[in-house]
């Protein structure tokens, strides 16, 4: 017998199908724009933290007074479900009515997408909005992870490892990792990081790495090409040393960066960490955290990069967004993003270059207190190769997994 | 027409369960063309086999459904035997019956809050009880043994259970069972449960076993409260299936099966369980004491049932406290200052997700209504016998979710259908369907079928007497059974992230999404919209027949 229910479900989908277009080229902006009108944009986004959430939803309002483009924020737990998702869809054949239009991505999902041929491209760099980058000057906007981005991702914003604390309670905050540890051994229970494989926890097994191996050359090549087991020995040691006295003892993590924001605001933890510089002066705007809480990045300075937005290959409406890709890098959607009020996400435009009224864009005032000192960034480690993240990963999971 | 409405229904469930199995077992076989499997290997199974944690993986989720069935189990029929009827226990018993519109995660959420190291009873109880002025380093929340998430389901199925046994018990006559046993001289507690409950069980076993399949496999309540280092079985699926290493595909569809074995070992564990208390429990329910443990009966009943509403609705009470805090420093027990900023930040931003939730729901139900209703009204017509089949309904609701749903996703990626509303929706009838027809049924069957008679007499048409004479009888139950119904497609977590891919939230998953990372006082925002909702269809259940029948008091149905 036939099932009438399958039918509905078909007819509405044929009646969507529309002819594959050729794609768009950013080249003849007027053309994209006019393409664009009346799409609706499926950005697939993590959707883990109320504050980026907060500005997707402003820039989609943007977005449709501007362009008359809709956008909807697909909310990610992990940016890999998207990959996954393209990689299905290219499998079974989906080449044009793929059902993401916009992924927020960089590291090892970008090099994951690259390698599997899943996006579009190269697109960024004709960008109207791309030159206000200066890329030139900052090579960091065209490098992921140490791979070039070759246009296939726009730069969207940065981020770079910050640590904050309660003053109330922490005199000293340690200033590198063998300091950490033994703070950690005076102050049991009041520090953790992340669960791998969330990303701010793979950073910190990163930047932890960085400072306690001492082949740091072997980090900016693929993994293949050192003996992972003793670049990674100290790494193992001082994890194995560090985990009895985390929170919980090692023997749950929180399930993300947010939730050390949480756990901090509940008195769990005293010193935490967070890829927002700006994290703990928007929390505590938003009586999260304490006003006592103050920040700071270690003295050999934290991880930091760029992220990234792309278009899946199979992206049915790559003019909508690659207008929403641009919009994404003007100064009007850059300043909003930096403002604490918003999210608190550094900007990636070179913002010395921009005339005077988009450089008073960005002025915000007086500095927060609980924020970094202005000049407090500028130590930046870059990112080692991909393939390190997914290699920690799995060796991470492999040891700690199980409790 | 009519006629077609039984098999309509039975292939609308059985349907996509069968088509979502199959394209589980292909795939953990290593068939699955459209992502590059040609050849059916077992190399999905090893690499599951060799995956760390499988073991305690597996043992917790088998553990946790067992356990917090027989919990919730035993309260309701402990409470059900101390039960008086006195308006202490019809108190209890009408606080108790909303519980079960909260959904899950609400619950979940609640009580995380509640019981964590940094939540409201420590709070409340530091320091002065304690000592501490700070919270102490325990693990409660996701603890190893799952004994969180195992109270967290003993909360969700104790209101299930009971309004189950209450909708079985009026068939059976217990008060004239108790009578009867209590000219014998038995205590009342002792009477209920050796006079009336034996012949109790057997009505309430499908529910009971649906009970199982769900707690062995829950996704949303073991994300929040159950264990991390390994997650529960079901949780571990979900993350495989979004590896972007399409090979963990293959594994997911393998746990899934393992996951169908793992509802289905402990299904059998409680058949086994069954058989020996039949045994055993023969002897004593001929032994002839009357009156030993009744005290103890009569307390725990009440005790154990009134402290699963006071610890629910605790649960609620430090939400909506958290919804509307400032900062709040460990351990006062209430927010230094109070805002309405977390309700103001997350109201403008829940519109679609609201939308789809109620469009969802509401389709859904009507649908489902639909179905349920012509079937009904079919096997009343030509007075089938009500059994028949019944068991097919509750296919759905015994086969755990993850194993069938993801084999639905690969199918619907194979026929190229892009995850959508109506995939959502039609994963929700296959869920909303059977409770429908569960909490209509008793109601349908039991209806007198003299008033058809006479209309038929007076020369009534069969349709006339359906609109005029059937469906205003029946207004205030099909109401009713139509709030469950919507209440529980609001609470649906897996199919909707699945179905959708996404693309299709509802408020269930954007609070399960923040649950890994949001603020408390967002989450609790969220937490208590998505537990309102339901009481509003609840309300309306109750109030629409009021209205329409403000004269005729015995068509209002019970309150």
């Amino acid at each position: 017998m036939l099932n009438p229910c399958r039918f509905s479900l078909i007819a509405p989908l044929l009646a969507l199908a529309l002819p594959a277009v050729a794609a768009p080229d950013p080249g003849n902006w007027q053309d994209v724009l006019a393409e664009a009108e009346g799409q609706t944009v499926f950005w697939n986004a993590w959707g883990g933290d109320s504050r980026t959430n907060r500005y997707i939803d402003w820039v989609a309002e943007q977005m449709q007074a501007q362009h008359d483009v809709a956008v909807e924020h697909v909310k990610l737990d992990d940016t890999s479900s998207a990959v996954s998702r393209v990689l299905a869809e290219k499998q079974a054949g989906n080449d044009d009515e793929g059902s993401i239009d916009l992924i927020w991505i960089n590291g090892e999902n970008f090099a994951a997408m690259r390698d599997n041929d899943l996006l579009f491209g190269p697109f960024a760099e004709s960008l109207p909005n791309f030159a206000l980058t200066n890329a030139a000057e900052n090579p960091e906007v065209v490098t992921d992870f140490t791979l070039p981005t070759e246009g296939f991702e726009s730069p969207w914003g940065k981020a770079q490892i910050t640590f904050y604390y309660d003053a109330a309670q922490v005199e000293t905050p340690p200033q590198d990792m063998q300091a950490l540890l033994d703070w950690a051994r005076a102050n049991p229970g009041q520090f953790s990081y992340p669960k791998i494989p969330d990303f701010t926890g793979s950073t910190f097994l990163k930047q932890a790495l960085i400072e306690l191996t001492d082949q740091d050359e072997a980090l900016y090549q693929p993994v293949e090409e050192s003996d992972f087991e003793e670049v990674t020995a100290p790494l193992w040691a001082y994890l194995d040393a560090l985990h009895p006295h985390l929170w919980r003892s090692g023997r749950t993590f929180p399930d993300s960066g947010p939730n050390l924001r949480t756990l901090m605001s509940d008195g769990e933890l005293s010193l935490a960490f967070s890829f927002y510089p700006t994290d703990a002066a928007v929390a505590v705007r938003e009586y999260e955290l304490p006003e006592s809480v103050r920040s700071y990045v270690l003295d050999g300075g934290t991880l930091g990069n760029v992220h990234f937005v792309a278009i899946p290959y199979n992206s049915p409406h790559k003019a909508g967004a690659i207008v929403l890709a641009n919009f994404l890098m003007s100064p009007e959607a850059q300043a909003q993003k930096q403002s604490l009020a918003m999210w608190g996400d550094r900007s990636v435009l070179d913002i010395e270059q921009l005339d005077t009224k988009d450089q008073a864009l960005f002025e915000q005032g007086d500095r927060h207190p609980s924020e970094l000192p202005a000049d407090a960034l500028s130590n930046t480690l870059p990112e080692p190769h991909p393939s390190w993240m997914t290699a920690l990963q799995d060796a991470w999971l492999e040891r700690y997994g199980v409790n | 027409m009519l006629g077609l409405a039984p098999a309509l229904l039975v292939t609308l469930l059985v349907l996509p369960v069968g088509a979502g199995l199959l394209m589980v077992l292909l795939p953990a076989f290593g068939y699955l063309p459209a992502l590059g499997g040609d050849a059916v290997s077992l190399a999905p199974w090893r690499m599951l086999f060799g995956h760390p944690g499988l073991g305690r993986s597996v043992a917790v989720s088998y553990a946790s459904g067992l356990v917090s069935t027989l919990l919730a189990l035993a309260i309701v029929v402990l409470f059900l035997a101390a039960s008086r009827g006195t308006w202490l226990d019809r108190g209890i018993r009408r606080l108790v019956s909303p519980l079960l519109a909260i959904p899950h995660a609400a619950v979940a959420f609640g009580l995380a809050f509640l019981i964590a190291p940094s939540g409201l009873l420590a709070r409340w109880a530091s320091p002065g009880l304690t000592g501490w002025d700070r919270p102490p380093d325990w693990l409660i929340v996701n603890d190893p043994l799952g004994l969180a998430l195992m109270a967290g389901l003993v909360l969700k199925e104790v209101p299930f259970l009971l309004l189950m046994c209450l909708a079985a018990l009026p068939q059976l006559r217990p008060e004239q069972r108790v009578t009867l046993a209590r000219s014998l001289g038995y205590a009342p507690s002792i009477a209920w449960l050796k006079g009336v409950l034996p012949a109790l069980y057997p009505l309430i076993r499908l529910p009971i076993y649906a009970v199982i399949a769900y707690a062995t496999s829950v996704v949303d309540m073991a994300m929040i409260l159950g264990p991390t280092l390994p997650p529960t079985l079901s949780v571990s699926i979900l993350t495989w299936f979004n590896d972007p290493d399409l090979e963990r595909r293959f594994m997911a569809s393998a746990g899934a099966v393992l996951q169908l074995g793992v509802t289905l070992a402990a299904l059998l564990t409680w058949w086994l369980g069954e058989q020996c208390i039949k045994r055993l429990g023969y002897h004593w329910v001929v032994n002839g004491v009357r009156r030993r443990g009744s005290l103890a009966i009569t307390l725990g009943g009440r005790g154990l049932l009134g402290m699963t509403t006071l610890l629910v609705l605790s649960a609620l009470a430090g939400l909506t406290v958290f919804s509307v805090a400032g900062f709040w420093r460990f351990p006062d027990s209430l927010p230094g200052t109070f805002t309405l900023d977390h309700w103001q930040r997350v109201l403008p931003s829940v519109t679609t997700p609201l939308i789809n939730t109620l469009s969802v729901g509401l389709a859904a139900t009507l649908i489902a209504a639909v179905l349920v209703v012509a079937t009904l009204e079919n096997a009343a017509r030509h007075q089938l016998p009500p059994r028949a089949g019944q068991w097919l309904l509750y296919l759905p609701l015994i086969i755990p979710q993850v194993a069938f749903l993801f084999g639905l996703v690969v199918a619907a990626e194979s026929l190229n259908l892009r995850p959508q509303w109506s995939l959502v929706m039609a994963a929700h009838l296959l869920f909303v369907v059977p409770y429908l027809y569960l909490s209509l049924c008793e109601a349908y069957r039991r209806l007198d079928p003299r008033w058809l008679q006479v209309a038929h007499s007076l020369g009534a048409s069969p349709w006339r007497a359906f609109w005029q004479i059937r469906l205003p009888l029946l207004l205030a139950p099909l109401l009713t059974a139509c709030a469950v119904s919507l209440a529980l497609s609001i609470g649906q977590y897996l199919p909707t992230l699945l179905l959708g891919g996404g693309r299709v939230p509802t408020i269930t998953t954007e609070a399960v999404a923040m649950a890994s990372g949001g603020s408390r006082r967002l989450m609790a925002v969220l937490a208590l919209l998505q537990a309102l909702l339901p009481f509003i269809g609840f309300s309306l259940a109750l109030l629409i027949p009021r209205l329409m029948w403000a004269r005729r008091r015995n068509m209002r149905g019970v309150a």
